[in-house]
């Protein structure tokens, strides 16, 4: 797959401090396979250049958010990023198609264990149970979510856990769209805005802000 | 006939500067030597293209005029008043000390004393002209060493006045003029001085806007050279020194609201007529009188260079002087002056000296004047560098080997930021500051900082440029900045500079050098200052926030864009208009859009995201 057509966009508020993320940021612009974003680091000032990462996202065929799970969610930049990025009228809603038919992929770390996502436990939930916004998100854009790489206890991974950790991101970015567990996964379900969702006016000054 | 002549004048003395100025300045000699050369060239001794060098002397002395009203215009009236004490004071001191040792030294050596006190008197002036032509050259003028100098030559001018007005009594009695001719000068002398100070003071401003308002600019420039020739006229009236009178018009108009536009109306003029009478002086060294007797002028020139360089020196210790500057300092007050001219001229006319001793001492004057930009170029090679090695307790020149990785040029307002920034994150810069009264303040407040000129390599390399990863360029002086961040990208290729501009023109120079980390000074400030004002006005802070920094990124694309129009004025203008129109549509299109979503009232505000939409 040419690089540009795998769009790694990687957030993390003090990469300075994250092993695992800048590891996997690192391996991820040697292999050569993607085209690698350091968000924190493009947009430090939170100034998103809007048209630039629309273009790139057109190009792209496999988007990927690598960022740590922060509060059970994304980093804040991240979150401005879809905020700002994916607009109205141009990601979803009338004429939005423009990430249609592209796929999504989460490649997250926590800082709790695997085992403190259980209801038993003091994250209380399943960690699955925290990704419907992140699916939703796709689901929205016309965009596949594909199944996320997750690596738990991100702070006590032994460097070989994390070698293979980093192996397993670029092996996948190497070899996508051919992945086996991509096999069984179902077309993404289609989630069009109807126009009366928004008054007439609003739809058009949206429009006009996203043009 | 005349007409002929007129042209044939203009054309040798035009020529031979326009020759002579730029050989000299390759050759590193700076450019007065280039005048003084030139004039020698086509004076009686040389080519004989000129014969009457005294008629040009008096002619372009009026560029000397024209000098000290510009340095008036720099100086506000509190400022000089700060300056009362070193004017009368140190000023008093090389003046009369060195008349002093002077007259000692030629009554030692069985010289009449009357002519001992005319030669002790004009010997003891320096040339104005050289002096803060020399200081202009090299960016001194702001540094104590200028300062001093600026107060010696200000009194050297007031006591020139006095002098001129003993000289005459020197000579027989019958020549004297009558006691009550003189208390009349003096009434009308302070006369005079008075009308320019109120006048300056009361009319001047008032007239200047009137004339501005005409707009049109020669006028301007007329009104520019009427005003300094009227003051110089007034005073020659009453027997004061032009160039006195002119500085105090300047001094009167320093804080005046069209002191940039005096300044930039007159600097050509000056510029020329000063070149002409440093021709006009190298014409006039008589070579017959140097020829005849050359022993006992190298004998004068060589005494009383060193007579005044020993009480010069005295004072560079006393004061004190930075080490490093007091070379310049010495050498330009060492040499003899254009008043001295005056005096001898004087003297000779009233008879208190005979000719042919007046045209001695003038060529001694006239040959240390010639001798001095040599002995500038002689002691920045041999001298400054050897004081520039020796250490102070507390103004240290740097010379030990630095090998900080950040460099900081330049520690004044913008520099202290940075270098707190980098100290506050365990950071230590290697800092360099060439003023040292500021060095001074700043080691006082302990800080390490390094006295040193970050124009000269051998510096730059000292304190670290050849190992170091980042040189913040934080100089005021745009043409220092750029002649670092020329040396540094032709010497120093590994070292990147993160400069700071004074204005767009600086910001360009500095791209033009390959330097692109360059932040405008005043523009990150004044973009808060627009968010304040937002915010005051009804924007919401946040939204303030980020219409100012997208103003910045818009402004930085646009500068950039503009870049290869740098040279071309108009079609600069039309770029720049086009991107602010670009940007205001911009602006305006989501203002419309925003006050269109707040008018549907009922469905809440803004609301495209798409959480908000899901739930609706």
């Amino acid at each position: 797959m040419n690089p540009s057509e795998v769009l790694v966009l990687t957030a993390h508020p003090q990469m300075e401090q994250s092993r695992v993320n800048r590891t996997l940021l690192k391996a991820a612009k040697k292999s050569g396979h993607a085209t690698v974003r350091d968000l924190y680091r493009l947009y430090p000032d939170y100034l998103i250049d809007i048209e630039a990462e629309r273009a790139l996202l057109l190009q792209a065929k496999l988007v990927v958010w690598q960022h740590p799970i922060h509060w059970y969610s994304m980093p804040p930049l991240m979150k401005l990023w879809v905020d700002e990025v994916l607009g109205f009228g141009w990601a979803y809603g009338p004429d939005g198609h423009a990430l249609r038919g592209k796929d999504l992929w989460l490649v997250s770390s926590t800082g709790g264990p695997d085992d403190s996502y259980r209801p038993d436990s003091y994250n209380r939930y399943h960690f699955d149970a925290f990704l419907p916004p992140y699916e939703q998100t796709a689901a929205l854009c016309g965009m596949r979510f594909l199944p996320p790489l997750v690596l738990h206890g991100a702070h006590r991974v032994s460097a070989a856990e994390l070698q293979a950790h980093a192996d397993t991101f670029v092996h996948h970015l190497g070899s996508y769209p051919d992945w086996p567990e991509l096999a069984g996964l179902d077309d993404c379900i289609d989630c069009e805005v109807p126009e009366s969702a928004r008054p007439a006016d609003a739809v058009e000054a949206a429009l006009v802000e996203s043009a | 006939m005349e007409h002929g002549s007129w042209l044939t004048g203009g054309l040798v003395y035009l020529g031979a500067a326009v020759i002579a100025v730029p050989v000299a300045k390759k050759l590193g000699l700076g450019s007065i030597i280039g005048y003084l050369a030139a004039g020698i060239l086509i004076g009686p001794w040389g080519l004989r293209l000129v014969t009457d060098p005294q008629d040009m002397l008096h002619f372009a002395e009026f560029g000397v005029v024209l000098m000290l009203f510009l340095v008036g215009l720099e100086l506000e009236p509190k400022r000089l008043w700060s300056l009362r004490k070193p004017i009368f004071g140190w000023g008093s001191v090389q003046l009369f000390g060195s008349a002093a040792l002077l007259l000692g030294a030629a009554v030692a050596a069985g010289v009449p004393w009357q002519l001992a006190v005319v030669g002790g008197l004009g010997l003891a002036m320096s040339s104005t002209a050289i002096g803060l032509g020399v200081l202009g050259e090299r960016n001194l003028m702001a540094t104590t060493s200028g300062q001093s100098l600026l107060s010696v030559a200000l009194l050297q001018d007031i006591a020139a006045i006095p002098i001129l007005a003993l000289v005459p009594l020197l000579a027989a009695a019958s020549d004297a003029p009558e006691h009550g001719s003189f208390w009349l000068g003096a009434a009308k002398a302070l006369g005079v001085i008075a009308i320019i100070v109120l006048g300056g003071r009361l009319l001047l401003r008032p007239t200047l806007r009137w004339i501005a308002g005409s707009a049109t600019p020669e006028i301007f420039t007329a009104a520019s050279l009427l005003l300094v020739l009227a003051t110089a006229a007034l005073m020659q009236t009453v027997g004061l020194s032009m160039a006195l009178g002119a500085f105090l018009a300047g001094v009167l108009l320093a804080e005046s609201e069209y002191r940039r536009e005096l300044e930039t109306d007159i600097e050509p003029f000056k510029g020329l007529l000063l070149g002409l009478f440093f021709i006009a002086v190298g014409m006039s060294i008589d070579f017959s009188v140097v020829m005849q007797r050359p022993l006992l002028v190298a004998l004068i020139v060589g005494g009383f260079l060193a007579v005044k360089a020993a009480v010069l020196w005295a004072m560079g210790r006393a004061m004190p002087l930075p080490k490093a500057e007091r070379p310049v300092f010495i050498i330009l007050l060492a040499q003899g002056g254009e008043f001295g001219f005056v005096v001898f001229q004087t003297a000779a006319q009233a008879g208190a000296i005979d000719a042919p001793t007046s045209s001695l001492l003038v060529a001694a004057v006239a040959l240390s004047m010639l001798l001095t930009p040599l002995l500038l170029v002689a002691a920045d090679r041999w001298w400054t560098p050897t004081l520039a090695g020796q250490k102070r307790s507390d103004i240290p020149e740097l010379s030990e080997q630095q090998n900080a990785s950040v460099i900081i040029a330049g520690f004044g307002r913008y520099g202290q930021i940075v270098g707190r920034m980098m100290f506050a994150n365990g950071l230590t810069p290697t800092v360099l500051e060439h003023d040292a009264e500021a060095l001074e303040a700043l080691r006082r407040f302990g800080w390490p900082v390094f006295y040193g000129d970050a124009t000269r390599l051998d510096l730059l390399r000292t304190a670290g440029a050849a190992t170091a990863k980042v040189l913040v360029l934080a100089i005021d002086d745009v043409a220092q900045s750029v002649e670092v961040a020329t040396l540094v990208r032709e010497n120093f290729p590994q070292l990147t500079i993160v400069a700071r501009a004074r204005n767009v023109r600086h910001y360009y120079q500095l791209r033009e050098l390959g330097v692109t980390l360059i932040e405008r000074e005043t523009l990150d400030s004044a973009l808060m200052t627009a968010r304040s004002t937002l915010e005051l006005l009804g924007w919401q802070p946040h939204q303030a926030r980020n219409l100012a920094l997208r103003f910045r990124r818009h402004s930085i694309d646009q500068l950039e864009a503009m870049r290869p129009h740098a040279r071309d004025q108009e079609r600069l203008i039309a770029v720049a208009k086009e991107g602010r129109q670009q940007l205001e549509t911009l602006f305006a299109q989501e203002r419309a859009a925003a006050l269109d979503r707040k008018q549907r009232a009922g469905w809440g505000g803004a609301a495209e995201k798409p959480d908000e939409d899901a739930a609706t």
